[in-house]
């Protein structure tokens, strides 16, 4: 049973998102160790930045600029990863753009991502229609490509589910990343289109933020991701934020069992 | 399973929550395009609305002043209602998206022209428009923005980023996936994802049909070479398409080079750019070595654009068009040379194509024929090139 798969067994699974060096990458290295130990997080999403991240609200797109602004390159967050990996086992995904996996040169990319322990790639600009570049690679390093559904995706939800790996990550509401008041979207509909194609988790995440979110979003689904809610603590302590980010993820990881 | 490749390039490389939109348009677009009601009415809005055909004007005196090498003509785009050719693709778009069912249109813009051109046809249509700017672009074209709001269209000064051009195309489909139900979005481009690049071709492939009549019928023979500029690539690709199997013509699109190639403040994709995969396509983009975006340059806002369209990168690979870099000096004397030997005031953007003429042409001959494409009108720059001459401050 891989890494992924494991953080979904027999529980609903947390998983919060941090963007790689915002505000620095010793920061971001104590963030990944207390959202497993204080805060229970059952799976970690590490954002790579980049420099027009389309899919981002204001709050995630902020975090890209001041990590790029600071220095952070692909290189730099993978030497990072390699050393979280010798003190902890706890599963990672990368969530980043199509050109920063391509421009880096595709199997360059996933070969060193499998050589420092990554499990996962989460590649928002890639839909089903062009994933087979990106996904016959993460194949060959044994990689999860992550696949996004969305509340537009209706009758494509069959065809993405049945070719999905990892888990498949519901995106709640349209529009970009960022917290939301409310949700409306049916996600116990559109997760059971995806269990009758393939027994795969589904985690929920755009627009949560609240505890009360996070439980509701747990009821119809496997787990959920918590991004912009996390990056505004960092913004707000910048390197004081670990304590605060730890006791926020505590927080959702209790509402979600 | 992939759609919309020219060669490798192209592609659809979008958020999930776009896709079911890309398909819908796409079906729409493969209907109308075959549909005589449909294409009747845009023809009646091209020509009794924007003032088709444009006429195709031969440049006597800046031939003669270029030493009588080739004769030079100019497609006059530029008399084309709203200012420039983006009115073509603009009809089309508008047009389709009320076919099915929209009311409401966004649209990215750099030097403001497409905005005014989708706000124009919005106002025509009876549709709610949307334009996102460059914070940075609503300043040098101020006159624009008062234009795109007097034509009813909101328009949203973008900050993110570096505030031009590539950060209101991902402003305006952040915009998309919020909307979609209602909304289309008209890319003003030959770019993003498909269908988009082959819609926006078609609907400015009419440059090029056109070029070649009136060509044929003043001179009776084909150009030897097509000039044009090229930022994302549309009014070229207008220019180019019906020429593509005519080997013996040059098509030649005139990148912005900004204050050079060889400095970081260039928009020359071709020249500077790698492959990458951006704003929903596989093409050539200004980048650094981990991929991400450069902050491009130049003083044309139409042009300061990081990418290419996809079409235009594969006629590239294939060596079927050829393209060149001009430096905003060399695109603000030919703006100011044809304004004083022509008596037209070209857009900054067409002047860098313009500018590639005077150094073509003297190594033609006399029987050899350039067609320049004159995409739009300079009115909108003269007060951003009076600045740049540091020359009086007009107020806008």
């Amino acid at each position: 049973m891989s890494r992924i798969q494991e953080a979904f067994k027999g529980k609903k699974a947390f998983i919060p998102f941090v963007t790689c060096g915002d505000p620095d990458l010793e920061t971001t290295k104590q963030i990944v160790y207390e959202m497993e130990k204080a805060g229970g997080a059952a799976l970690i999403e590490l954002g790579i930045p980049f420099s027009d991240p389309t899919a981002e609200g204001p709050v995630i797109q902020g975090a890209n600029l001041r990590a790029l602004t600071g220095g952070v390159t692909t290189d730099k967050i993978f030497d990072m990863v390699k050393e979280i990996r010798q003190n902890t086992q706890i599963p990672l995904v990368f969530m980043t753009y199509a050109n920063v996996v391509f421009s880096y040169g595709t199997e360059r990319f996933l070969e060193k991502a499998k050589n420092v322990g990554m499990d996962g790639l989460i590649l928002p600009d890639v839909p089903f229609e062009e994933k087979e570049e990106f996904d016959i690679v993460c194949k060959k390093y044994g990689i999860d490509l992550i696949s996004l559904i969305a509340p537009t995706s209706h009758d494509r939800i069959r065809m993405i589910a049945k070719e999905a790996s990892g888990f498949v990550y519901c995106v709640s509401s349209l529009g970009v990343t960022g917290t939301r008041s409310s949700i409306t979207t049916d996600i116990g509909a559109m997760v059971k289109l995806v269990k009758e194609e393939n027994d795969i988790p589904c985690a929920v995440g755009f627009g949560i933020s609240t505890p009360e979110q996070a439980a509701k979003m747990c009821q119809n689904a496997d787990g959920a991701i918590v991004g912009s809610a996390i990056v505004k603590l960092c913004e707000k302590y910048g390197k004081d934020c670990v304590p605060y980010v730890a006791e926020y993820v505590k927080s959702m990881v209790e509402a979600c069992k | 399973m992939t759609k919309g490749r020219y060669g490798i390039h192209g592609g659809q490389y979008i958020p999930e929550t776009l896709m079911n939109a890309v398909i819908e348009l796409e079906k729409a677009y493969n209907y109308y395009k075959n549909d005589k009601e449909f294409n009747d009415e845009l023809n009646t809005l091209l020509n009794e609305y924007a003032g088709r055909p444009s006429l195709l004007y031969y440049a006597a005196r800046m031939t003669e002043d270029l030493g009588g090498g080739a004769k030079i003509y100019l497609k006059r785009e530029d008399l084309n209602h709203t200012g420039a050719h983006k009115i073509n693709n603009v009809l089309g778009q508008v047009l389709l998206a009320k076919k099915m069912g929209k009311t409401r249109v966004i649209a990215e813009t750099g030097a403001g022209q497409h905005g005014v051109a989708t706000a124009t046809a919005a106002a025509l249509m009876g549709m709610e428009c949307e334009v996102f700017m460059g914070k940075e672009d609503t300043e040098r074209q101020a006159l624009n923005v008062y234009r795109m709001r007097l034509l009813g269209a909101q328009v949203h000064a973008v900050t993110s980023g570096t505030g031009t051009l590539k950060d209101a195309v991902s402003e305006t489909m952040r915009e998309w996936t919020r909307r979609i139900d209602d909304t289309h979005y008209v890319l003003g481009s030959c770019m993003g994802p498909h269908p988009f690049p082959q819609i926006v071709r078609d609907f400015q492939a009419v440059i090029s049909k056109e070029i070649k009549e009136q060509i044929l019928e003043k001179e009776g023979k084909l150009p030897d070479a097509v000039l044009a500029c090229v930022g994302g690539g549309s009014n070229a690709i207008g220019a180019f398409y019906n020429f593509i199997e005519d080997e013996g013509v040059r098509l030649i699109g005139c990148e912005a080079a900004g204050r050079g190639v060889n400095t970081a403040e260039t928009a020359a994709t071709i020249a500077t750019g790698k492959l990458g995969i951006f704003h929903g396509m596989k093409s050539y983009f200004c980048q650094d070595e981990y991929g991400q975006i450069a902050p491009v340059y130049s003083i044309s806002a139409g042009l300061d654009y990081p990418g290419i369209g996809p079409e235009h990168a594969d006629l590239y690979d294939k060596g079927r068009a050829e393209y060149v870099a001009i430096t905003d000096d060399e695109a603000v004397d030919a703006f100011e040379y044809l304004s004083k030997l022509e008596g037209i005031i070209p857009a900054i953007e067409s002047a860098h194509a313009v500018a590639y003429a005077r150094k073509l042409a003297p190594t033609m001959g006399k029987d050899q024929i350039i067609v320049i494409n004159i995409s739009g009108r300079g009115d909108k720059d003269c007060a951003a090139i009076a600045r740049y001459r540091g020359g009086e401050d007009l107020h806008e």
